[in-house]
């Protein structure tokens, strides 16, 4: 057949090899993926959004290098089981913020999606000390040096900054402020007014605040942790929102 | 004239890691630099020492350039055992969770090590390892650029592990799955890969023969479109230069697909397609056969590359990512199945007119049965990726399982063949030491895989049907601890299945070392040499 014959140009030219390699496993990333960022309907148009307050995002980072998201989905899918187990299923806005996504790929343990509130902080820190304390069954790892290692945020902004450069709103003064934030989230009877002002996003100000891991001496990565656990879920207002308008 | 560039491109690594430790922007930083440079440190004096005794001056008699080589299947062999038994390990701390040791030895940390060790560790020092050996003896040609870029891009590539695997336990990660290490360590991956780019390009043009061999193919795709993968998923803004966090460039849908892009793929590219241009070139010469069909390769190899890419978005179905890209991965992941049929009769039908050897050989047995993991997996993916099915596949355990009888049975197996072949070839010995120990190893990785198969199946799906069942009043009948409590008999037999999985590398390792050593074992033969069959008169 002629077309196999045609076939031996290619295969004696290493540059027509690579060039044509190139091209066919380029276009199925192209056809996927760049519409994504342009077709105004991939992210639902929802109320209540923000971007994480610098303790969330310090404890976001700690999920991320404790591999938290090897075990945990947070994605709920649209099954009557998960909406009932879980909640609302996950839309896209709801990770809208996330440099990374935390999707997750397993559940070795339950989905995460909407975790934030379901239980006290107290409960949040004894499960995260031992979890077999609370839930015997569980094969989850202890988490208990959490509780011991100070938080590190002197450098917030700077993250904060790196957030700002991929995309995520914030502003100068949030930014500049990241580090009180840090300490007033963190902190029992701090003066809030400005975190507040700063993170009230349409009428809704939906920050867990408190001294999270029972210590109020010292601000900790399970402070951060624990910070991040109770706001998962929790930001949009479902109120409001229409789904038959979303409908991709 | 000794020749001291390596040493200077030492020593420059060594003094670039002393600075980063000096003036990082936080302790992990800090500690990654130092423990880079106790590396580099004591790697620069090894190497100015032995080139100023001229140490270095052996030529291969055979006209290429097998010292990486050599080096790449011990090295082979050493990281398929530590990646094989770090996972044993995590699969102990999934039914003991005493075993996870806070904090840097908890699963969430173990785990990438785990399958990076194998996937990048193992597999991708395999593949780089049987490339510089495919493409120089089908090119008839030394690999291109002297020795010198042929190291640089071997020890490079074992800089990039060491970086990986230290990153995983001390917490650095980007959290994406195959693609976790930070970006100071992508960068300097794609530096080697780019090298290594050139390096195989170079050798292609500089080559005697004139067709490129179908092994080639596969391997210049695998090369070209890991690179592509890993630049685009690994975008990401750094905090500070010196710093080992980063944020990724793309949020939340599109980093989703992007990621899964990049997932699918490493699958794709990096496990399949570089593994077929090992059996393209192992298996044909181990049958003593040509390959089955010249116009097969051409279809599949074609048609796999430009399927593969598209079947990403199979990893979120169900989730927020739009339901069109859903259906198009959907799609193409079962239109996948047919390319990755073509390599597997392509692989197995060499063996026709010499389907004896399976018999008489255990390295063709391992060799067919890597090919039949590999027509297995690549029929259970395009299953799992139907969307009702993935509806209870997707977040349990079935997707390890299939992954697993993709890595242990097809990567594993062929790698295993093709180590085998090589060893005697390039230490230049008759035989191997025992050939009974290859078939030892050969019962104890089927053994282990189909064992770990299995249960995970069950697993998975018992999994996947208590988190969905109701009662007749309308409640779910199980709470999500009750599911995990249930899994505890499959997660030690599973334990079991890896650790006869880990005990044949170990017999593996042990007929390599004696293989080198040149020790033969007293046996007795796999197959009689005489037979008692008389001609028909």
């Amino acid at each position: 057949m002629s077309l196999f014959n045609k076939h031996k140009i290619i295969e004696k030219s290493p540059t027509l090899l690579l060039v044509g390699s190139l091209l066919v496993v380029s276009v199925g990333g192209l056809v996927e993926i760049a519409p994504l960022f342009y077709f105004q309907n991939t992210i639902e148009k929802v109320e209540g959004m923000r971007p994480y307050t610098p303790l969330e995002l310090a404890g976001r980072n700690i999920y991320i290098r404790e591999g938290c998201y090897l075990c945990h989905s947070q994605m709920i899918r649209p099954f009557r089981d998960e909406v009932e187990r879980y909640g609302q299923y996950s839309l896209a806005a709801e990770s809208m913020y996330d440099h990374p996504f935390q999707w997750g790929s397993k559940r070795t343990g339950p989905d995460l999606a909407r975790v934030g509130g379901r239980y006290s902080n107290d409960w949040h820190v004894q499960h995260l000390t031992d979890p077999r304390s609370l839930v015997p069954e569980s094969i989850m790892p202890k988490y208990g040096f959490l509780t011991k290692t100070p938080l590190k945020f002197e450098d917030m902004d700077k993250h904060l900054r790196a957030n700002q450069l991929v995309g995520v709103p914030y502003t100068s003064e949030q930014l500049i402020n990241a580090k009180a934030d840090v300490i007033a989230q963190a902190t029992t009877d701090a003066d809030i007014d400005g975190l507040e002002a700063r993170y009230t996003y349409d009428d809704r100000f939906s920050v867990p605040i408190g001294d999270f891991d029972g210590n109020p001496d010292k601000i900790t990565e399970m402070d951060a942790l624990v910070a991040y656990l109770q706001m998962l879920g929790t930001l949009v207002d479902f109120s409001t929102y229409v789904p038959e308008a979303n409908y991709r | 004239m000794k020749n001291y560039s390596g040493t200077i491109v030492l020593a420059l690594g060594t003094l670039l890691a002393v600075f980063a430790a000096a003036f990082a922007h936080d302790d992990l930083f800090r500690i990654h630099a130092i423990i880079l440079a106790v590396h580099l440190g004591p790697a620069t004096i090894y190497v100015a020492r032995k080139v100023a005794t001229g140490g270095f001056k052996e030529e291969d008699k055979s006209g290429y350039m097998d010292g990486p080589i050599r080096i790449g299947v011990i090295l082979t062999v050493f990281w398929g055992v530590i990646g094989f038994t770090q996972g044993v390990l995590i699969a102990t701390a999934l039914a003991w969770p005493e075993f996870n040791l806070e904090p840097w030895f908890n699963f969430g940390r173990m785990r990438p090590l785990h399958t990076s060790a194998v996937i990048f560790a193992f597999g991708g020092t395999a593949l780089m390892t049987t490339s510089f050996y495919v493409v120089q003896r089908t090119c008839q040609a030394r690999l291109w650029g002297g020795n010198g870029l042929a190291w640089f891009v071997f020890w490079g590539y074992q800089i990039f592990i060491l970086m990986a695997a230290t990153g995983y336990l001390l917490g650095i990660t980007q959290s994406r799955e195959y693609a976790e290490p930070e970006w100071y360590v992508d960068i300097w991956l794609t530096i080697v890969w780019v090298a290594y780019l050139v390096l195989f390009l170079g050798t292609l043009f500089k080559r005697k023969e004139p067709h490129i061999y179908v092994a080639n193919w596969f391997y210049l795709a695998f090369i070209v479109t890991i690179a592509m993968l890993h630049v685009v998923n690994n975008l990401a803004v750094p905090v500070s230069f010196l710093g080992v966090k980063s944020y990724s460039l793309f949020s939340g849908v599109q980093d989703a697909m992007t990621q899964w892009w990049y997932g699918h793929n490493a699958v794709g590219f990096f496990l399949t397609a570089g593994f077929l241009g090992m059996m393209y070139y192992f298996m044909p010469k181990q049958a003593e056969r040509p390959v089955f069909s010249y116009r097969l390769s051409i279809v599949h190899f074609w048609s796999l590359i430009f399927l593969y890419i598209w079947a990403g978005p199979h990893h979120l179905h169900y989730t927020a990512l739009p339901d069109w890209t859903q259906t198009l991965g959907m799609a193409f992941s079962i239109m996948l199945w047919m390319p990755s049929w073509g390599g597997m009769i392509n692989g197995l039908m060499t063996l026709s007119g010499a389907w004896d050897k399976i018999r008489t050989d255990p390295i063709i047995r391992m060799m067919v049965m890597a090919i039949a993991f590999y027509g297995m997996s690549t029929f259970e993916g395009p299953v799992m990726s139907i969307k009702a099915v993935n509806a209870l596949s997707h977040y349990t355990d079935w997707t390890i399982g299939h992954v697993h009888s993709g890595a242990l049975g097809w990567v594993g197996m062929i790698t295993f063949g093709a180590i085998y072949y090589l060893t005697p070839k390039l230490w230049g010995r008759k035989q191997l030491y025992s050939m009974r120990m290859v078939n030892w190893h050969f019962w104890f990785a089927t053994l282990g895989i189909v064992t770990y198969a299995a249960v995970l199946w069950v697993a998975g799906i018992t999994q996947g049907l208590m988190w969905k069942e109701y009662d007749p009043q309308g409640f779910l009948v199980y709470s999500f601890a009750e599911s995990v409590a249930a899994l505890k008999p499959y997660y030690i037999l599973r334990f079991i299945g890896g650790s006869l999985y880990l005990t044949g590398g170990l017999v593996m390792a042990w007929n390599v070392y004696k293989t080198i050593k040149g020790d033969v074992r007293d046996e007795k033969p796999m197959v009689a040499v005489t037979s008692n069959a008389q001609p028909a008169e």
